[in-house]
Parts: structure tokens; C-alpha cells; sequence
């Protein structure tokens, strides 16, 4: 057995999808008000921190679910949620690793994410997230060293207050749409990340989310500040157990680039994608978005799209400050019955920005693979250019791709270009492989491979290498 | 609105002889309007354009009722002399004239029908005003394996004495088994300040071949609206060209349906705007059978104030394999007030099929405007030269060699 097939044997599958038998700690069920005072008051968070949650919920209540999206969903009860589970041996936050309970190293280094520092792969420190709460951030003291704040949102609410309040919620406002805004009420935990002026990273910051708890929402809020002239790279990745029921996950990520500074954000997000027959799985409603606020500032989104049962997100970026830059590379990938509706929102306003979007779409089985995206270039922005490529690979007829561009150009001196193409692997293209030696397979995986090839190259290494073995296994069986 | 509305159809009822049973259906259809009003921003489809807002901005006391006892004047200098040509006449939405002197009368049936449905199934509020407004409906319909010699010409014509008004004209084309028409929409106007809703529906046999030019050239402060619907059974082929530039609002939606093998559509558009214009044109090809093929392009100049949006839309049902399906939207800003929007979007359910949509917009290219100078034109000169070029890629594509020379002339591509 080639180690190929090795990993297809292991993940046949999903290799994730065990859970962890730990007590919890939880909400009532339900959303109120009191729940939200009850997530607040656990995790001790002063005042201004929970007039601000209420202040989102006054606005949810007002706002209503929306339903233009491509895949439909059975009716989500958000009475019948728990939004706050944490396991019970976190409630007092362990001060080092020695103290976290074993249960949850092991669940961690199940999933192949070792929390020791020794056994890390040198140069990524890691922010784990368990259902509700962060459990641990590697590497702190070395990062310590640089100035760089990386820690749980919780923590840092309680330790860097100024920097919270001055940013939270300045990219992805309250008000804004109803996922976000729930997410706003009800965000339990996430990563926090400020990098001081002039300081590159040094190493990889990374989060790691788990969903573990059965009847539970993950709401996770995830804050990255980029001061001048500094640079970070930032990976994050997603997992959850096999369940027959639909979990949904609301997070909101919201990255702020000043002036020169550059922020690389990058997911392989694997969540659980239910059984062959569509059934349980994750539903994956997400908010991430990116405000280049300074001067020559860039933010770059690269995702790799292969879990959950239904995908709906558009990581998007702001181009405020003049010659910002703003880049998406995309690759998704839907079987069985997944349904994806992900692509990108790019807002020129400031002079000289500049925009990059290159979407791969693989979509087999019975799924449903829509690429949604919007290039608006404001009058004021001028000599801006976007470039658009959007691609999708359809493999059998029980499948759809579909690619919806919005393009609003209000510059005259400004350049939008877009592309896109549909197409199934060609037989000519499977015929040479196949005659080189490879079964169809293999010659499919190597196809895929060399399609998405513009965006593998966007991650960071190990991703890479990972991401790419991903590829090949989430389109298992789906030949012929 | 809703009192006038009312109150406009029952003086529309009493000056017609409709059956009871058509009354009904009218009555349906308004009340249908009434409960969703003009389509505004909301709805998917008039996203970039409000037409709600555009002709509350634009129409105060918009009212529903033409009289259509007196004869208009018809005015024979704004007739095409280049070429001969069938006639039908619409002056302020009235029949004046139906002309088809160069044709066998055998072969061509002019029904007037109030038969009144939709068939496009559309969810569209426009179309119910149509219907339940439209005061006659004819059917043109062509018989088995004939061509006809000449074009059709139809002038939309308006003159002064008509404002504020709502016209709605419906026009039904049913096309035998490899017979073939080419059918030319002039628009020509004197009025302003009215909105015209103009629906035809056509239906092609087997073999057969339609080819309709829209031109809207001349200046006018009118808004327009104008829905194509095309079902083209197998190995038919259906050719729109819209010349759009002349209304301070014109939509033109073309909604082709390809539900025989081997049948193609193509549609090609150019806009061409100035001064506060906002034009757009939205498709939608439905591929439902194997082996059909669809081509679309659409080029935009777009000077000051103007707003142009193109909406195509390809769908390919998961039987129709080896489809091909091509769009290419472009376009040209010249100021900085001008704005384009584009939606091309592909929905996609078999494998077998190589679609592909592509999207530009920018400024004229300063090294080609430089390159021109350099040879001695002036930049007034250089700059047209190369919007000709830009657009005349489009008129290349009309495959009617007589008619394609027509609108060269008509544009001033040539003289």
C-alpha cells in the first residue's frame, strides 16, 4: 500500500469525527437575555462588554433570517440551542498546560495538533478552541518577546480592554446581518491577535476549533489587529464529531491592516460534512472580513472549503487606505450531498487598490457549489483594478456549479476584469494520464491537484501539503 | 396609483369588446399588479435599476388610459427608405397600420386575438400590467417553410399630445416549421415623460429562424420597458440585436427558452449613453435538451451621468449535455460619473458542457489613444475611432448582411 492509499484507508472516514466523553458546563437552553447575561458573567466580562452584547441583541430581534442564499436549510430553532458549553474543568482557567485535563491533550493530539510545545512543529503557535472556550495558546512566551499579544478573546477582554473596545465590532458592525449579529450577542470565545508596530510575526499563529458538545451553536470571534508596518500569517482549522443533527457554527472574523501592514489569513476548514445520504453535518454561517484601514496595507484570505454540509461564507476585504491590496484564493469542494455558497466581496474606496480573486470550485456527487462575489469600485476610488478568475469542475450530472459575480464599476479609471469558465475534466486529459500508468484515480487526483494548483500555492507549507491530501480524499468515490 | 389603476381599467373594459371570460383574466392579472406594485430593488432582477424609483422621479400622475378612437397621423419622412420593408405602425400604442404588401397573403394569418395568458411564467409585475392593460393583442403567425422576402418593420412612434400615460403593447409571433422572419423595432418619439411596456412572445417550429434587431436610437425622455420571450423547438435559431441608446430609460429583457435539440440563440447589445441615461439589458438562456448553444456580447460607452447594467444568466438543466454557452459583457467609461454593472451568472447541473462568462470595464487605453495621435489624428478623432472599433465588433455579429449595412448607416459607421 503506497501511502496514498494509506490516508484514504484512514480516512475513508471522517477521521475526525470522534467525540470526546467530558463533563460541560452549559447555558440554559434557549436565547434570551438572560443567557447572554449568563455567557457574560461566566466569563467575568466587565460592563461595556455586555451592553454591547444586548445592544446586538435589541438589534437581532428586529432582523430576520435570510433567504436569497442558493442552498436552503431546514428551519434553524434558535430556542432550541445551547450557546455556551465549555468543558467543566475550564471554568477556572488552568495558569499551564500541566493543569488542563488530560482528556482534552488527548483530544488535541488525536486530531494531530499536540498542545506541547515540544512536540509542536517548530515556527506555528497554536490558539485550540473547544466548543465555547480556548483551552490553550502555545509558544505565548516567545511571542511575548516580539510585543505580539496572541491569546483568547476572553483573555483579552480582560487584559488589553482598550484595544478590544477600540476595534471590536469596527468591521463587522452589530447591526449588520443576522448571523453576524447573533454572533455579536452570543460570541463565547476566539483568538485574538495584535501585532505591534514594525514587528513581523515570527512564527505562524494558528487556531484550531473543535466542536464537541451535541445540541450546541459555536460562536467564535476572532480579532486581528495589524499595526504599522507589521506582518502576521494566521491559519486556522476545523473539525467536529459525526452527528446524525446539524450543527450550526456563526463565527465572526474581523482583520484591521493599517498603514503597510499585511495580514495573511489562511483556513482548511474540514468540518464534519454528514453522510453519504446528507445527513447531520455542520452548517457552516460565517462572517469573516478584512478592513485594509492604512496606507499600502494588504489583507489576503486563502481558504480551502472541503467540510461542512453546508458552506456560506464571504470572506471579504475593505480597501479603504490608498495602493491597499486585497487578495481571495478559494478552493471548494463539495460531495454527497454538500451544499457550498462561498466566494468574495471586495469594496475599493481608497485610490490605487488593487483586488485579486481566483476561485476553484470542485463540486461531485449530489452537491451544490455556488461561487458568490462582488467587485464594487466607488467613484472615489481611483485607478483601482480588480482581477477575477472564477473556475468550477463538475464531475457527474446529479451535481451543480453555479457562479453568480455582482461587478459594479463607478471609476472611470478603473479596470474590472473578470472570467470565468465550467467544464468537466476532459477525457483527453484522462486518457494521457491514464496512459502514463495512473488509474483514473489517481489521474483525477493529479487534474484537481494541478486545477487548484494557483491556490495551494497561497498556503503556508504544512497547510499545503495537508491540504492538498485533503483534496484528493474529499473527491473519493466520486469517479467513474 | 391603485385608485387610478382601477379606475383606468374599467374605462379601458368599457371602450373594449372583451369577453366576459377575458375580463376575468385581466382582472386577475391587475390585481396581481396592484398587490406587488412596480419591481423595485428588492427583487433580484432590478437590483441596479429601480424602474419603482425611476419613474416616481421621473412621471408624476402616471395614468393608464389612452383613447384610441381618434386616428393619428402618419408622419412617412420617419420611414426607413433604405430598404423595403413590411410595415406595422404603433402611434401613442395605437394600431395605424398593418402593411405586409410585399408578402403571399397565404402565408402570413394576422389574428386578432384577446386570448390573454402568460406563458413565460414569469414572476414578473410588468407583465401583469401588460396583460391586464394591453388593449389588443395580435397574433402574426407564419406558415410552414415560408421566408418572408422583405423585413418587418415596427415603429413605436409617440407624438406630442401624449404624457404621463402607461402604454402597454403585446405582440405574438408564432413561427411554422422552417419559415423565417427578420422583424426590425424602430423606435421613434415626440413624446415624454410616458412609460411603454412592450411584451412579445414567440414560438418557433422546427427549423425555424427569427432574427430581431431593436433600435432605439433617437433621443426622448421616455422610459421603456421591452420583454422578449423566445421558445425555440429543435434546430431553431434566434438572433436579438438591441441598439440602446436613445430613452432616458430602456430595459430590454430577453428570456429564450431552448427546448429542441440542436436549436441556438444569440443575442447581442450595444449601449451607448449619454447624458443621464440608464439603460440595461438582462438575459436569461435556458438550456433544457442536449446539444443547444448560446452566444451572447454586449459592449457599453458610457459618457456622463449615464448608468449601464447588463444581467445574463445561462442555466443548464442536468439533461442537457454538450451544451455551449458563451457571454462577454464590455465596456467603455468615459466619465467619471459613468457607471457599469454586470451580473453574469452561470447555473450549472450537467458535467458535459463548456460555459464560460467574461466581464470588463475600464477607461480607453491611453497607448492606443497615444499611438493614434502620433499618426496625426486629434484626440477627439483618436477616441472615436476606437469606440467605433470597440462597437463594431458587435454589429459584425448581425448575420444579415442587408440589415447589417441598414445600421452601420443608421449609427454612422457609414455613409
Amino acid at each position: 500500500m503506497d501511502t496514498r492509499e494509506k490516508d484514504i484507508e484512514n480516512l475513508k472516514d471522517y477521521k475526525y469525527g470522534f467525540t470526546t466523553d467530558i463533563e460541560n458546563i452549559k447555558a440554559p437552553k434557549g436565547l434570551n437575555e438572560n443567557v447572554i447575561k449568563f455567557i457574560s458573567n461566566i466569563k467575568k466580562e466587565p460592563k461595556w462588554m455586555l451592553d454591547f452584547r444586548l445592544k446586538a441583541f435589541e438589534r437581532f430581534k428586529l432582523l430576520k433570517e435570510p433567504d436569497w442564499q442558493k442552498p436552503k436549510y431546514p428551519k434553524i430553532d434558535y430556542q432550541d440551542l445551547y450557546y455556551y458549553s465549555a468543558p467543566k474543568s475550564m471554568k477556572d482557567k488552568p495558569k499551564s498546560l500541566d493543569e488542563l485535563d488530560p482528556k482534552l491533550l488527548e483530544t488535541y493530539n488525536k486530531l494531530g495538533i499536540p498542545l506541547q510545545e515540544q512536540a509542536r512543529l517548530n515556527g506555528i503557535a497554536v490558539d485550540a478552541v473547544f466548543d465555547s472556550v480556548s483551552v490553550a495558546t502555545t509558544f505565548k512566551g516567545e511571542l511575548t518577546k516580539h510585543g505580539i499579544i496572541f491569546c483568547s478573546m476572553s483573555e483579552a477582554i480582560q487584559k488589553h480592554p482598550d484595544l478590544v473596545k477600540k476595534y471590536l465590532g469596527t468591521v463587522i458592525p452589530t447591526t449588520d446581518h443576522f448571523f453576524a449579529t447573533l454572533n455579536s450577542a452570543v460570541f463565547t470565545d476566539g483568538s485574538f491577535v495584535y501585532i505591534p508596530e514594525g514587528v513581523k510575526c515570527p512564527m505562524e499563529l494558528s487556531t484550531y476549533f473543535r466542536i464537541n458538545a451535541s445540541e450546541t451553536g459555536q460562536f467564535e470571534r476572532t480579532l486581528i489587529i495589524a499595526d504599522k508596518g507589521s506582518y502576521v500569517s494566521y491559519l486556522e482549522g476545523c473539525t467536529a464529531p459525526m452527528r446524525d443533527e446539524n450543527q450550526l457554527h456563526a463565527a465572526n472574523v474581523e482583520l484591521i491592516a493599517l498603514d503597510d501592514a499585511e495580514i495573511k489569513y489562511s483556513t482548511v476548514q474540514n468540518w464534519y460534512p454528514g453522510d453519504e445520504n446528507g445527513k447531520g453535518g455542520i452548517y457552516n454561517f460565517v462572517t469573516k472580513r478584512g478592513l485594509c484601514k492604512g496606507k499600502n496595507s494588504k489583507i489576503s484570505w486563502t481558504q480551502v472549503e472541503t467540510g461542512s454540509a453546508i458552506t456560506w461564507k464571504y470572506p471579504s476585504c475593505i480597501l479603504k487606505g490608498e495602493n491597499s491590496i486585497g487578495e481571495f484564493y478559494s478552493i471548494a469542494i463539495t460531495n454527497n450531498h454538500q451544499k457550498a455558497d462561498t466566494g468574495t466581496k471586495m469594496i475599493h474606496l481608497g485610490k490605487n487598490t488593487k483586488s485579486k480573486i481566483i476561485s476553484k470550485g470542485i463540486s461531485a456527487g449530489f452537491s451544490d457549489m455556488t461561487y458568490r462575489g462582488l467587485v464594487d469600485i466607488n467613484s472615489k476610488a481611483k485607478n483601482s483594478s480588480n482581477y477575477t478568475q472564477c473556475d468550477s469542475l463538475l464531475m457527474g450530472n446529479k451535481c451543480g456549479a453555479h457562479t453568480v459575480p455582482y461587478i459594479k464599476n463607478k471609476n472611470f479609471d478603473s479596470n474590472v476584469a473578470h472570467e470565468a469558465t465550467t467544464s468537466k475534466i476532459s477525457e483527453e486529459q484522462l486518457h494521457y494520464c491514464q496512459q502514463r500508468g495512473l488509474n483514473p484515480e489517481e489521474a483525477v487526483g493529479l487534474i484537481v491537484n494541478g486545477f487548484c494548483k494557483e491556490v495551494l500555492q497561497q498556503l503556508p507549507m504544512e497547510f499545503a501539503v495537508e491540504a492538498q491530501k485533503l483534496v484528493g480524499i474529499s473527491l473519493e468515490g466520486s469517479v467513474g | 396609483m391603485k385608485e387610478q389603476l382601477k379606475i383606468d381599467f374599467n374605462k379601458i373594459q368599457e371602450v373594449s369588446n372583451f369577453s366576459n371570460r377575458d375580463i376575468e383574466i385581466k382582472k386577475s392579472y391587475l390585481n396581481k399588479f396592484i398587490e406587488n406594485g412596480f419591481p423595485n430593488r428588492k427583487q433580484e432582477n432590478w437590483k441596479f435599476l429601480d424602474i419603482n424609483q425611476i419613474i416616481s422621479n421621473n412621471i408624476s400622475d402616471l395614468s393608464f388610459y389612452n383613447d384610441y378612437s381618434i386616428e393619428n397621423k402618419i408622419d412617412p419622412s420617419i420611414f426607413i427608405d433604405d430598404l423595403e420593408h413590411n410595415k406595422i405602425i404603433f402611434i401613442n400604442g395605437r394600431v395605424e397600420k398593418i402593411d405586409f404588401s410585399y408578402e403571399d397573403k397565404k402565408q402570413i394569418e394576422i389574428i386578432e386575438d384577446s386570448y390573454t395568458t402568460d406563458k413565460s411564467e414569469n414572476n414578473n409585475s410588468l407583465i401583469d400590467l401588460n396583460i391586464a392593460l394591453s388593449n389588443k393583442h395580435f397574433k402574426i403567425l407564419i406558415k410552414k417553410d415560408y421566408s418572408l422576402k422583405k423585413p418587418l418593420i415596427i415603429y413605436h412612434l409617440s407624438n406630442e399630445k401624449m404624457k404621463s400615460k402607461n402604454i402597454n403593447l403585446r405582440l405574438d409571433f408564432e413561427l411554422e416549421q422552417n419559415s423565417s422572419l427578420k422583424l426590425i423595432d424602430f423606435f421613434s418619439d415626440d413624446s415624454e415623460k410616458n412609460f411603454m411596456n412592450i411584451f412579445y412572445n414567440f414560438n418557433l417550429d422546427k427549423d425555424a429562424i427569427l432574427k430581431n434587431y431593436k433600435i432605439d436610437k433617437s433621443l426622448n425622455k421616455n422610459l421603456k420597458y421591452s420583454f422578449n420571450n423566445i421558445d425555440q423547438k429543435q434546430n431553431s435559431i434566434s438572433e436579438t440585436f438591441v441598439f440602446s441608446a436613445g430613452s432616458d430609460y430602456f430595459k430590454n429583457e430577453i428570456n429564450c427558452n431552448l427546448k429542441g435539440e440542436y436549436s441556438s440563440a444569440f443575442i447581442n447589445g450595444i449601449f451607448s449613453l449619454d447624458d443621464n441615461k440608464q439603460h440595461e439589458i438582462r438575459t436569461t438562456i435556458n438550456h433544457l435538451v442536449k446539444n443547444t448553444k448560446s452566444y451572447q456580447l454586449i459592449k457599453s460607452v458610457l459618457g456622463k451621468n449615464t448608468k449601464s447594467a447588463y444581467q445574463g444568466r445561462i442555466y443548464v438543466d442536468s439533461k442537457a449535455q454538450k451544451t455551449d454557452g458563451y457571454q462577454l459583457s464590455k465596456a467603455i467609461l468615459l466619465d467619471e460619473t459613468s457607471e457599469f454593472n454586470a451580473k453574469p451568472e452561470l447555473e450549472i447541473y450537467a458535467d458535459d458542457v463548456k460555459c464560460s462568462h467574461g466581464s470588463a470595464s475600464g477607461s480607453l487605453d491611453d497607448n492606443s489613444i497615444f499611438y493614434l495621435m502620433s499618426r496625426g489624428l486629434n484626440y477627439k478623432q483618436a477616441k472615436g475611432l476606437l469606440i467605433n472599433g470597440f462597437l463594431l465588433d458587435v454589429i459584425e455579429k448581425i448575420t444579415d448582411a442587408e440589415i447589417k449595412d441598414l445600421l452601420k448607416k443608421m449609427i454612422g459607421f457609414k455613409k
